[in-house]
């Protein structure tokens, strides 16, 4: 890796009931977090190329580390989503740098698949922020059912000269989902988005 | 026996590789077990609320099997430990003080005999609110490299009428531990504390 890990962190969230009525069989989430220095951080660089490619071996890393949290292989999984958070010296540019040249391979690498795009959210803030990870049918965009959103935070990350990193797998979409839309099971996922 | 009606369970962990200073080869590693439940006192004063501790202690006992395999697996492995409540508006204090003994009863049987107590935080607070989970050594409260805490939280949770109950465990001392006091290889390990 060509940029320093301070931490990794993981996350697995269980729904079991929602509403007072059984979600069955739960619905499992997991983001896998990476703690970055930011080679950046206090200056303007014009190549970004370092975050470019620690996109990519991060992409691998958290991906995998996700989708072993599961514990299901990763042709199992159905939604995702990434994000960074970048510390208060740094650039909204260098989440761009991290998200999005090179990232998604590696990380549709891990799921088998992974015809759409894979939805995503940078901000910059202080230590503690709360970061919303965008989730997103992995083959077919529109499936209405898997639009959710999963909250993460590192109590004490990012400081002023990080990034922190985050890609977030599902084993399904929301707990009770009832507004309609493409489902699932009649995706056809060539396109990405039906 | 009061029925758990368990909402929702989010995994934790955190892998430390520095904090600034030399990099350690395998990290320090810390893990938190959360449970959503259903608070069975909202909204009223029950006075006989101590039997559910009894009933409370399946669900410990799970969470805490859940932690030391997300640390390994391996329960000698583990040297630090807490454990925290947070009780939904519609609560009272009282009502994560049920959290003591199951708590303790988990680690226990998770870990084997040790003799520390199971250090504790408690707190009314409302979706969102963050504990910071108090940790100390196993088997020796006053080993002055493990003491730590861990910040734990669920977005959603707990809801007015939820408690959120947590168990922390971690793999040893604080990744860059240099203030002196009691080492883990000084411990006597009879009382407790020393």
């Amino acid at each position: 890796m060509n940029v320093r890990i301070r931490k990794l962190v993981t996350f697995v969230d269980e729904t079991l009931m929602e509403a007072g009525r059984a979600v069955s069989p739960p619905v499992r989430r997991a983001a896998a977090l990476a703690v970055i220095e930011n080679p950046f951080a206090g200056r303007y660089e014009e190549d970004l190329t370092i975050l470019v490619d620690a996109g990519a071996e991060l992409g691998e890393l958290l991906s995998r580390r996700a989708v072993a949290a599961l514990g299901v292989a990763g042709e199992a999984c159905q939604s995702y989503g990434k994000a960074a958070l970048v510390g208060e010296n740094g650039e909204l540019e260098h989440a761009a740098a991290l998200l999005h040249p090179r990232m998604g391979a590696p990380v549709r690498s891990t799921l088998g698949k992974g015809a759409a795009l894979i939805p995503s959210s940078k901000k910059r803030g202080g230590i503690g922020a709360e970061l919303d990870i965008p989730l997103g049918h992995k083959d077919a965009a529109f499936v209405r059912s898997h639009f959710d959103a999963m909250q993460v935070c590192v109590p004490d990350a990012p400081r002023a000269d990080e990034i922190v990193v985050a890609v977030a797998v599902t084993t399904g979409g929301r707990p009770l989902p009832r507004v309609g839309g493409l489902r699932h099971e009649d995706a056809e996922g060539k396109d990405g988005l039906r | 026996m009061t029925e758990i009606h368990l909402r929702k369970r989010l995994l934790i962990v955190e892998d430390i590789f520095h904090e600034g200073g030399p990099a350690v080869v395998t990290p320090h590693r810390r893990a938190a077990a959360l449970a959503v439940i259903a608070n069975p006192f909202a909204g009223r004063y029950v006075e006989d609320i101590a039997p559910f501790m009894k009933d409370l202690e399946p669900l410990g006992l799970d969470m805490a099997k859940r932690l030391v395999a997300a640390l390994g697996g391996d329960p000698t492995g583990i040297e630090g430990y807490g454990k925290g409540a947070i009780v939904g508006g519609a609560g009272e204090l009282e009502h994560g003080a049920l959290w003591h003994v199951p708590g303790g009863y988990a680690m226990r049987g998770a870990l084997g005999e040790a003799k520390a107590i199971v250090p504790s935080a408690k707190k009314v607070g409302g979706p969102g609110a963050r504990l910071d989970v108090p940790i100390t050594h196993i088997n020796a409260s006053y080993v002055r490299s493990h003491f730590d805490a861990m910040e734990i939280g669920v977005n959603d949770a707990p809801r007015a009428d939820e408690i959120l109950l947590a168990l922390v465990m971690t793999t040893g001392a604080r990744v860059h531990a240099r203030v002196g006091g009691l080492k883990a290889s000084e411990i006597q390990g009879k009382d407790g504390l020393r």
